[in-house]
């Protein structure tokens, strides 16, 4: 790891002074990616913010029919949450699935939204549920988020201060963790919400998509028997040592077949 | 960047001055020389490294030490409470054979203590399997590690601790 200047704001107001003033400039939340990341040399930031110090950038609160869920609030917190459990017991259960234990107990929702890791779970239930991605300067909708491999609708010195997800009449994730990394090979969100059926995947592609037609038949019929003669196409999709495009894309529907039927119970 | 950095490990309070980029791991083994923490994969795979930080797990290969500032760390050095009476834990992995090399049995410890007190002591044995993904074990031996687990867990309630 080369090494870097060290910051610790106290306020969001701060910490964009900070990334803003200093062009080489990372921000860090739990720095379960970025640590690994300069240790491997892939990133040579000249300073690096950290946001473990801004207090109210974390913390979970219900407003009305939505979970906003802080920046800063890490996978463990939103795994344990009373509220979360109550309103969207997937987005419980997806964040009590991400790494390990020791990375729950640091990593955080804002730091893996905005990371957008294409094998990364939050992105799939910030899709799947049609969240709102709120920065200190503007709300984003989630169809305008992501938009490719580790690419957001995030400038330069915007940070994520927020995510609100509406509740869910049905939701599940299911996913298929590759053995090593427990990171995602394919993770399928489905969710039914008052704005409708969404189907979001992650670890398939190079950014989450959704998978239209998919929703269309689940809006007809909420069952998995509606999406089993689906295909989705090979083309595009990921193929590494851990499985070939077409694999990934026939775990799509296995996992979007199990998700509806978890969805359901 | 030189920064000084202030935090209290096993109840004792420490300084020093560190680069920004050094790791917590490499606080307390280079800087401490309390290399009861070992570093296995260093990439946040294995759990050799596990501590406790502000009573929560952590792997400390993967956070800076001057993350820690003013936090309280416990390391495996700080769980025995004298030299012949091991924590209930580190004496559960003793009766039980839990370790061979012992390489990976710091992290083991750390991560164990963690779970059960995060389960309020209540363990079975398909939940510490499962508990047990952030600590990697290459001499294949986590059934007695299991075993442990499940056997330490009445006892450090039994204990208070």
């Amino acid at each position: 790891m080369y090494d870097f200047a060290y910051h610790r704001p106290k306020s969001v107001a701060d910490a964009i002074g900070l990334l803003k003033s200093k062009p080489e400039a990372r921000a860090m939340s739990g720095g379960m990616t970025l640590i690994p990341t300069l240790k491997q040399r892939l990133a040579r930031p000249s300073d690096v913010v950290d946001l473990g110090g801004v207090k109210e950038l974390a913390g979970i609160k219900v407003e009305g029919n939505n979970v906003v869920v802080g920046g800063m609030t890490r996978h463990a917190d939103v795994a344990s949450s009373a509220e979360v459990k109550a309103a969207i017991p997937a987005l419980a259960y997806l964040a009590g699935h991400i790494g390990d234990p020791q990375v729950r107990n640091r990593g955080t929702m804002g730091g893996s939204v905005a990371n957008n890791d294409p094998a990364a779970d939050y992105p799939g239930a910030v899709l799947a549920l049609n969240a709102t991605v709120s920065t200190n300067t503007r709300k984003i909708a989630a169809d305008d988020f992501f938009k490719g491999l580790f690419e957001t609708a995030l400038g330069e010195g915007e940070l994520i201060t927020g995510i609100s997800f509406p509740k869910a009449e049905k939701a599940a994730y299911v996913k298929f963790p590759n053995p090593a990394s427990r990171y995602a090979m394919v993770g399928v969100f489905v969710a039914k919400t008052a704005s409708g059926v969404r189907v979001a995947v992650t670890g398939a592609g190079a950014t989450v998509f959704r998978v239209k037609a998919m929703e269309e038949a689940l809006a007809k019929n909420f069952s998995s028997a509606a999406i089993k003669d689906i295909k989705i196409p090979a083309d595009g999709l990921n193929s590494d040592i851990h499985g070939s495009a077409e694999y990934r894309a026939h775990l799509v529907g296995v996992m979007a077949r199990r998700a509806v039927d978890a969805a359901n119970k | 960047m030189t920064i000084s950095v202030a935090m209290t490990v096993n109840g004792k309070s420490v300084s020093g001055k560190v680069e920004a980029r050094t790791l917590l791991v490499q606080f307390l083994r280079e800087h401490l020389g309390m290399t009861g923490t070992h570093v296995g994969c260093d990439t946040s795979q294995c759990g050799a490294c596990v501590v406790h930080v502000d009573g929560q797990s952590v792997k400390s290969c993967t956070i800076l030490a001057v993350q820690a500032e003013g936090a309280k760390v416990l390391t495996i050095e700080g769980l025995a409470e004298s030299a012949d009476k091991l924590h209930p834990m580190q004496e559960a992995f003793r009766e039980n054979h839990a370790l061979q090399c012992g390489f990976c049995t710091p992290g083991m410890v750390m991560s164990a203590i963690d779970m059960v007190k995060r389960h309020n002591y209540q363990l079975d044995e398909a939940t510490v399997r499962r508990e047990l993904e952030g600590n990697l074990c290459r001499c294949t031996g986590y059934h007695n590690i299991v075993k442990a687990i499940l056997a330490a867990a009445p006892a450090m309630k039994s204990a208070g601790v």
